[in-house]
Order: structure tokens, then sequence, then C-alpha cells
């Protein structure tokens, strides 16, 4: 006979109770490790799906993720022309907010080659883009429809697709357009401030008193032609044909001077070391704190109802029980509602972490440890229990 | 007289509660045997020492001077007998049962009395069988799955008389088993105790207050301040 089975069906809405509260917790503490995992693939989200082997950014930076990084878009020719490239491609990123129903509405802007690579990853609804203005592609998490228009810069964006799970590293939703467009949304200035531009230099050149009036409006052409360009990316991502040596290409890239060409596994650590490691240690340390709070409480209420059964506890020792029949009555019952909680707070989890506001992301081994964990709370956790059963005298049995 | 006979023996049993000035004499040099089968009835007024002489001889108080033998085991030589294991001896030879019948609150009246024979190392339904039989020879067939929060004060009483007897133990020590009980109830438990230890071939030990509850016992302990007196005895047998 199961004596720990048989005390939880007769108090069974005390354990039921214990239980859904400890579930909830350990929901929490899922939920935290998903987070964190979601936290991670969101880092790494456009760095996977761009499928590149190489990132060119600019000289002494980070970028184009963890900092800024402009660099000229004409370099991808000289890219092409390095041995082993088989492909490069400009990409340009930027965060944008904007109002949208009377919210603030904020998203990752991609602009890429249309004739590159680099683009929408997977088209769930409408097309990819085919014109080259004015057409956008955008994340499913953007909540938009196919055929919706969007204002952006100087000009209406009609949305011709919906992809699926890309986000910015910050978590941001991302959208797809042309290089162009995201260029003229990053760069183009309106007609005023052109217009202002135009005359703070003419007024600048005019001052100089050595020029003549020609060499003037030689030099105001070409500095409005410079500051009016847009032709800057943040980054040329290039893939290597095949065979083609990693660190020789990395090599001849950084000889330029000016780029630095990172690799994926180098992009990899500048997104996860640097801007999610203060993240992951905070969810590991409220992780912690969590676990912790559930073992004094599944201590505390083992060690209650082991009080409770005092009695029985020396009664059954009066009887002749074996020590064993009186340990595993206990550490069953802890291991069962470790087992129970478990259960609960896996399929809240479950159940919503496609309702989180951010990615959760359930992985088998978080899973597994995460039971593992519990299953030695409950060992150990039962310990003050059980100290407590093999102190009573059967003795105690006949009081009262 | 053969001494293996005896399903109990104790010899200058002695038990001395705490130490110093408040040391309780409870049991001051007993001598007696009874033999299988035998009823005895403890009388005696409050604090005189009843309890102390059933848990001393029932393996639960260690006595401080003197002899217990148990069904022919010594247990007890000046403190218990190094090595002995008090628990299976309690669960093999003795049966218990107290004032309040002391049913596990989280089990069935079956399951009170399957615990103390699974326990045993009976496998669970030759358990179950000698269960439910014992409840129905205690008019209890009707209440096998009540909890004893659902029982009367006689039934419960019974289902812990069918707990102390189920391994067929050698000695049934009972702490005043009617106390709880109206006088028709608890005459009724314990002419059924008495009719099922003599069908054991048990030795029985009952502590009472109540001297209507004494008839038909083969003999009377009289304790007074730790001291026994068999009445019996006195009235001449031997
Ligand atoms: N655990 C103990 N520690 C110290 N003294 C005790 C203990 N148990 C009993 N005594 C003392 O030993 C004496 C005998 O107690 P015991 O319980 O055996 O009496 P009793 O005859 O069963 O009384 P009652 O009829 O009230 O149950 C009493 O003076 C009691 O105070
Ligand atoms: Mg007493």
């Amino acid at each position: 006979m199961n004596l720990a089975i048989r005390d939880i069906r007769y108090n069974r809405g005390r354990f039921i109770l214990t239980s859904i509260g400890l579930g909830l917790l350990l929901g929490v503490v899922i939920s935290m490790g998903g987070i964190y995992r979601g936290l991670f693939a969101d880092a790494l989200a456009v760095l996977n799906f761009t499928k590149a082997d190489i990132w060119v950014v600019q000289q002494d930076t980070n970028g184009p993720f963890a900092e800024n990084s402009r660099i000229p878009e004409d370099i991808k020719y000289r890219i092409r022309a390095v041995p082993g490239v088989e492909e490069a491609s400009p990409l340009s990123f930027q965060t944008i907010q904007i109002e949208r129903l009377g919210k603030p509405f904020r998203f990752f802007l991609i602009g890429y080659d249309l004739n590159g690579f680099g683009g929408p990853p997977g088209i769930i609804a409408g097309r990819d883009i085919r014109q080259k203005h004015y057409e956008m592609v955008v994340a499913k998490a953007m909540k938009m429809e196919v055929g919706e228009k969007i204002h952006l810069g100087l000009h209406d964006y009609t949305v011709v697709g919906i992809t699926g799970k890309v986000v910015s590293s910050g978590g941001d939703p991302a959208a797809y357009v042309s290089l162009a467009d995201a260029q003229d949304i990053q760069f183009k200035k309106d007609n005023d401030a052109i217009r202002n531009d135009r005359e703070r230099i003419g007024a600048n050149l005019a001052g100089i008193q050595t020029l003549s009036p020609a060499q003037t409006k030689f030099l105001q052409q070409n500095i409005t032609g410079i500051t009016e360009s847009t032709h800057t990316v943040n980054t040329v991502v290039a893939r290597l044909a095949p065979g083609a040596n990693l660190h020789e290409v990395q090599e001849r890239i950084s000889r330029w001077n000016h780029f630095r060409p990172l690799s994926v596994e180098e992009q990899t650590k500048i997104l996860t070391k640097g801007m999610i490691e203060k993240a992951r240690m905070q969810l590991g340390l409220f992780r912690i704190i969590l676990l912790v709070i559930s073992a004094v409480i599944i201590s505390l209420i083992i060690y209650t109802s082991t009080i409770d059964k005092i009695k029985v506890i020396a009664t059954l020792k009066l009887i002749g029980s074996q020590n064993r029949v009186i340990i595993g009555m206990i550490l069953q019952q802890s291991l069962l509602m470790g087992i129970i909680a478990y259960g609960i707070g896996y399929l809240l989890i479950k159940l919503t972490y496609d309702k989180f506001p951010r990615r959760i992301v359930l992985e088998a081994f978080d899973l597994q440890a995460l039971f593992v964990i519990v299953i030695a709370i409950c060992t150990i956790s039962s310990f003050v229990g059980i100290r407590k059963a093999l102190k009573v005298e059967p003795a105690e049995a006949l009081g009262g | 007289m053969d001494k293996t006979m005896h399903a109990i023996e104790v010899e200058n049993l002695t038990k001395i509660y705490g130490k110093g000035e408040t040391a309780v004499t409870a049991i001051a040099d007993a001598t007696f045997q009874v033999k299988p089968g035998e009823l005895v009835a403890i009388l005696g007024p409050s604090g005189s020492g009843k309890t102390t002489l059933l848990t001393s001889i029932g393996l639960i108080n260690e006595p401080t001077h003197g002899k217990v033998v148990i069904d022919g085991t010594t247990v007890a030589d000046e403190g218990w007998l190094p090595g002995i294991d008090l628990k299976r001896l309690r669960r093999e030879k003795l049966g218990f049962i107290f004032q309040h019948h002391n049913l596990i609150p989280f089990l069935t009246a079956l399951e009170n009395v399957m615990v103390a024979l699974e326990i045993n190392n009976l496998p669970k339904n030759e358990a179950k069988n000698r269960a439910t039989e014992l409840l129905a020879a205690l008019n209890l067939g009707h209440r096998l799955t009540n909890y004893p929060m659902a029982l009367s004060g006689g039934e419960a009483q019974r289902v812990a008389i069918a707990r102390a007897l189920a391994n067929k133990p050698k000695v049934i020590l009972a702490d005043e088993p009617t106390a709880a009980l109206d006088t028709v109830n608890g005459k009724n438990v314990m002419a059924l105790l008495k009719k099922l230890a003599v069908g054991n071939n048990s030795a029985i030990l009952v502590v009472t207050h109540d001297h209507r509850m004494v008839e038909g016992f083969d003999r009377i302990f009289h304790v007074s301040d730790g001291r026994i007196a068999d009445e019996t005895n006195n009235l001449g047998e031997e």
C-alpha cells in the first residue's frame, strides 16, 4: 500500500493547491529560461537568416548590430573581386519608431539589394519585393496585412508580403525594403533641408575670397553632390565559394584599411557575449532565486505535513513499521509534489509561450535540466521532514 | 514450569523516569509470567504505572532494570539487549490497542488493518483477504471503505482491534480500550477482543479503570505506586 498516495488522496485539496502554487513558480522559472533562449535566438536572428560568411563593416567597429558602421556601398565591387568570394551584397539597417494607430510602432528596417541576398528569409503571405521602390515585406509580428500602406521618410510604402520571425537583436520585428528605399529613408533630406544646405554651402564658398565665381560654382555642385549622396550602407555581406579559405579572404579585406571583415563566429560572439550577457546573468540570478524559493516552500510544506503526521508516524513505528516505510511516504510525497508542480508549470508555459511579448524558446535540454533540479530539490527538501520523522518516538502515539 | 511456554516473562522489572531528585519510579521490581491465551486485566489508580508497565513490555519504553522475555525471546536485561530488533518484534509478536483508536486518518478501515499486515511483509492480496475477514468477524463488513472520521467510537475501536490482531501476535497490549466508549459498546468491544484473542491463543493485558469490564478475565493485576499485586494469586492459586 502506498501511504504517500493515500495521504494525498485524503488531503487532496491542500495538495493540489500547493502543487498549483509551486507550478506557477516553476512556470516562471521555465519562462525565464525560455526568455533567455529567446534573447539568444532574437539576437542572432538577422545574422542567421542572412546566411553570409563574412560581414564587412567599418574599421574599428563591432558593426552593424552592436555599433554604428558606415561604409560606401560600392565597396561591394571590390569585395566581389576578392578570390574566394562568390557573392557580396550590401545591407542597411535602421531602427524606426513611428506613430501608428495612435501607438508607438517600432521596427527594424532592413534594406537589401534586390539582386543580391540578405532579403526576407521566407514569404508566408503575399510576395517578395519586385519593384525597386515603395514596396515592403514585413515580419508577421508587425501585425500588418498585405496591401497596407505606411509612411516612412518622404514616401508611402505598401506591404506586399509577410515573412516569419525575423527580429532585430533588440527583439523588434523586422521589415524589408529595397536598399535604395532604405537609403532614402535613412539619408534623404526633404526639400527644405536640401535648400538650406545648398544655401549654407554657397554662403561658405562665397566667403572664400581667393575662389573665382567659376570655381565656386564647380565646388558647390560637387559638395552638394556628396552631401546629398545616399550611397552608404551599414555592411556588405559576402558568401564564399565552396572550398574558399575564410581566413585568407578576411586577411585580404583587412589589408585595405577602413574595413573590418567579421566572420559569423565573430559576429555571434559580439552579439551574445557583449549584448545579452547582462540579461543572461540577470535571468540566471532570478532563476536561482526562484528555485531557492521553491526549495524553501517545498521544505516548509513537507516539514509541516510531517509535523501534522507525527501521531501517524508514531503509530506506524509502534506497530513496527520499518523506517523505509516512513521515509518512503515523505520522500514520495515530496517528489510527487515536485513532479506535478513541474508538469503544471510546463503546461502553463507550453500553452502560453507564443503569447508572450518577447520570444520564448523552450529547449529540451533546459526543460530536462530543470526537471532534474526539481527532483534534487524535492529530495533534499524532504530531508528536513525525514529527519524529524526519524526522531519521533513510538511512545508519542500514546498521548491524547 | 517450562519457561518457553510463557508469552510474557517479567523479572524484577523496574522503570525509573528521569534522574536524581526528579526521578520517578513508575514500576518497581515487578515479577510475573503470562501464559499464551491468558487474559489479564490491570487495574489501578491514575499515575500508578499501568501504562508504563504496558510500554515496558511493549518494547516502547526501555526498562531501567530487570528482565523482559516475550514469547521466549529475551528483549531486555538491564536495558535492551544489544542488537535487538524492537520494531520487528513489535510487528511480529505484539499487538497494541489504545484508548483513542490511533487509526491512521487517511486510510480506510480496511487499509488501516492491511497496513499492519503489509509492514509484516504479507502480500497485498493476502493482506486484503485477511483484513476483510477480520473486520467481518468484528461486525465491520459494511464499513471497509470508511475513513476513521466517519466511524463511531465503537467501530473505530473494533478496527483498532482488528489491526492489533492482524498478525496473530503472541501478546496483545491494550491501554484502556473501552474508556472512550459507553458501557454497552465497551462491553461489546471487550467481548470481541477476548473472543479473538482466545481464538489466536494470544496472551492479553488490558488496562482498565472500569471494574465492570474485568469479568471473564483469568487474572487481575492491581497496580499502585508502581507495585503490582496479582489479585488472583492472592486469592490463592499458588
Ligand atoms: N515519560 C515520562 N516521563 C516522566 N515521568 C513519567 C512519564 N510517563 C509517566 N510518568 C510518570 O510515571 C508514573 C506512572 O505513569 P503511568 O502513565 O504509567 O500511569 P498510569 O497508571 O497509566 O496512569 P493513568 O491511569 O492516568 O493513565 C506517573 O507518576 C507519571 O507521572
Ligand atoms: Mg495510562
